[in-house]
């Protein structure tokens, strides 16, 4: 009887075994690696790895100002993902949570740019952009306003921000299904008895429609950091990193130390600080966001 | 009287000008895709001077000549195969772990089921790099078994095991939480009727679960379908390039022919639109449900 029940238990370990073998495989032992590796100088393929220590953090915070740089532009875009995407997606979707017709055509087409390809989107943009054959240049100049025209993505001064405009016409849509979402979880009697009690319209958004909105927002506001951020996809295809490195950001300074300087240790400490960054950042968050409740 | 006429123009104002927000916004969506097809059907000689949505005279035959010549027609086979193989495999995966982890008694499974959930959270930007150290040592990277067709099958499945494993903690997730809430009647039945464990899993808890497999498939299509930065990394022979490294290296090398590029670029984005448009509420609802609860 026991060994039965003992059989029974080492079948049932089939089922989740090959979700874990994979699991540890692909994400376990990698993820411990890149802690390890942060440790050593490596250029990845010779047979010696050389101990040294946290010098390669050392150098991380002293002496790499590009990567600060590329962290500065990764920041730059989602600081302004945080505040036009996700308020074009607020306002788009408090438009489609009061009855209107077509809501669901629209919902339907916002949602279009998100499921495409980054590297696609990125490559209409950047004709879009082009300083000799863009759209954007030739539609200036037929509204008299060519004096406006450049070439958007090759001057430092306008590289960056033409970058962020793309990734929030990326990015809206997503943002958007997910508040509107948190509206209409909203029960419809709150806002009927806020008009009984004579309360207009903005007051009712304030009393009634934030407080209860706050978890979606932490959700969204969580989200977006960490999309924007690890940003790569529109990066390659807009813009590779220039013009010269304005428009470089995170993603793409590890993958230069691994490949271009064969420096695989300093890659694997680059990708750690980034990680605590980020987990630094959401845990913050998901706390504000407890504190607020609390009040 | 005269304060509810002014209340009914307000109301119809303020419709008005929620209905111009809302189709410019759709036409900014609409119009840069648009434009991509346009441009498709144009030629070298007009693709920068007409600026038409829809060219007097469309060269269909552009679309041909990206899929044959310029290879896109491989590319896309090989998207293809990376997207079913993996989402297939996914499937299967996740949905035997999760029915192990939520109806079988497995000791420790809630361990497992925790490791899984705090995988989705810990965001780690620089594993590619110790991933493509792991590829290279098991040797999936330079294979050299003296069958050219042998070496591309393993490095495909090299660049497909990491897809299949990111795609395993929200499957589970998901995938949990439907068989937790699964009657436990529907597996009496199936003991009573003689099925074996595997039995019941494969001909009661996997046709139950449709819903969230239908949300499953939709979410890793769409990442293997648009992945691009494993794609650089590890395959490096044309022949087993995915449309998304595809279009970057056709970008480098043929700067000259922008109608191809963007024939390659519509069929990439085509089929993503059309799968999208039929499966749209399900998508949506997935990404609402998953939001919401999460």
């Amino acid at each position: 009887m026991e060994i039965k029940k003992t059989k029974t238990i080492l079948s049932n370990y089939l089922f989740v075994l090959p979700a874990v073998l994979l699991f540890c495989t692909f994400h376990v032992y990698p993820f411990i690696n890149v802690f390890r590796y942060s440790l050593f100088q490596w250029d990845g393929i010779s047979p010696v790895m050389k101990f040294v220590g946290l010098a390669n953090f050392k150098d991380v915070f002293t002496a790499d100002s590009q990567w600060w740089y590329s962290m500065w532009h990764a920041f730059y875009i989602t600081l302004l993902t945080l505040l036009f995407q996700n308020g074009l997606a607020l306002i788009l979707a408090l438009a489609c949570d009061r009855a209107i017709k077509g809501a669901q055509t629209y919902r339907m087409i916002f949602f279009l740019p998100p499921v495409l390809s980054g590297i696609v989107v990125g490559l209409i943009w950047q004709w879009i952009y082009d300083g000799n054959y863009g759209l954007l240049n030739y539609w200036l100049t037929r509204m008299g306003i060519g004096h406006f025209a450049r070439a958007w993505l090759a001057d430092p001064k306008t590289a960056l921000t033409c970058v962020g405009v793309v990734h929030m016409w990326k990015g809206f849509g997503w943002g958007f299904i997910i508040l509107l979402a948190g509206l209409q979880s909203i029960p419809r009697e709150l806002y009927e008895a806020a008009k009984v009690d004579g309360a207009g319209a903005w007051d009712t958004f304030v009393r009634v429609t934030v407080p209860l909105m706050i978890p979606v927002f932490v959700l969204v506001v969580i989200l977006t950091i960490l999309n924007t951020m690890q940003i790569y996809d529109l990066i390659v295809s807009l813009t590779g990193g220039g013009p010269g490195y304005h428009t470089e950001v995170p993603i793409t300074r590890i993958l230069a130390s691994m490949r271009g300087g064969s420096q695989l240790g300093y890659a694997c400490a680059l990708g750690v600080v980034f990680g605590l960054v980020l987990l630094a950042i959401s845990f913050a968050q998901i706390q504000g966001s407890k504190l607020v409740k609390q009040e | 009287m005269q304060k509810a006429a002014y209340y009914k123009a307000k109301q119809f104002l303020l419709t008005y000008l929620t209905h111009i927000l809302l189709i410019i916004v759709s036409a900014s969506c609409i119009l840069p895709l648009l434009w991509m097809f346009a441009s498709s059907l144009k030629t070298q000689a007009t693709v920068f001077t007409d600026m038409s949505l829809w060219p007097s005279n469309p060269h269909w035959e552009n679309f041909y000549i990206a899929w044959t010549k310029g290879g896109f027609g491989k590319y896309f086979f090989n998207s293809l195969f990376y997207t079913v193989v993996v989402v297939v495999s996914v499937v299967f995966i996740t949905s035997m772990a999760a029915y192990g982890i939520s109806r079988l008694r497995i000791p420790g499974k809630n361990i497992i089921f925790f490791i899984f959930l705090a995988a989705m959270m810990i965001p780690i930007p620089g594993v590619f790099v110790a991933l493509y150290v792991l590829l290279n040592k098991l040797g999936f990277l330079n294979p050299n078994t003296g069958f050219p067709f042998l070496d591309g099958m393993i490095m495909r499945i090299g660049y497909m095991l990491p897809l299949i494993n990111s795609g395993l903690s929200l499957g589970i997730y998901i995938l949990k939480t439907f068989f937790d809430k699964m009657p436990g009647d529907l597996e009496d039945s199936g003991r009573i009727d003689g099925c074996s464990k595997f039995g019941i899993y494969w001909h009661i808890a996997l046709p139950l679960a449709k819903p969230a497999i239908a949300v499953i498939v939709i979410f890793n299509t769409l990442t293997v379908w648009n992945e691009y930065l494993l794609a650089m990394l590890v395959l490096t022979g044309k022949n087993l390039m995915p449309l998304t490294r595809a279009l970057m290296v056709f970008r480098g090398t043929h700067i000259t022919e922008y109608p191809l590029l963007m024939s390659g670029m519509s069929i990439t984005v085509i089929p993503i639109i059309v799968i999208y448009l039929f499966l749209q509420k399900h998508i949506i609802a997935g990404i609402t449900a998953g939001a919401v609860k999460g």
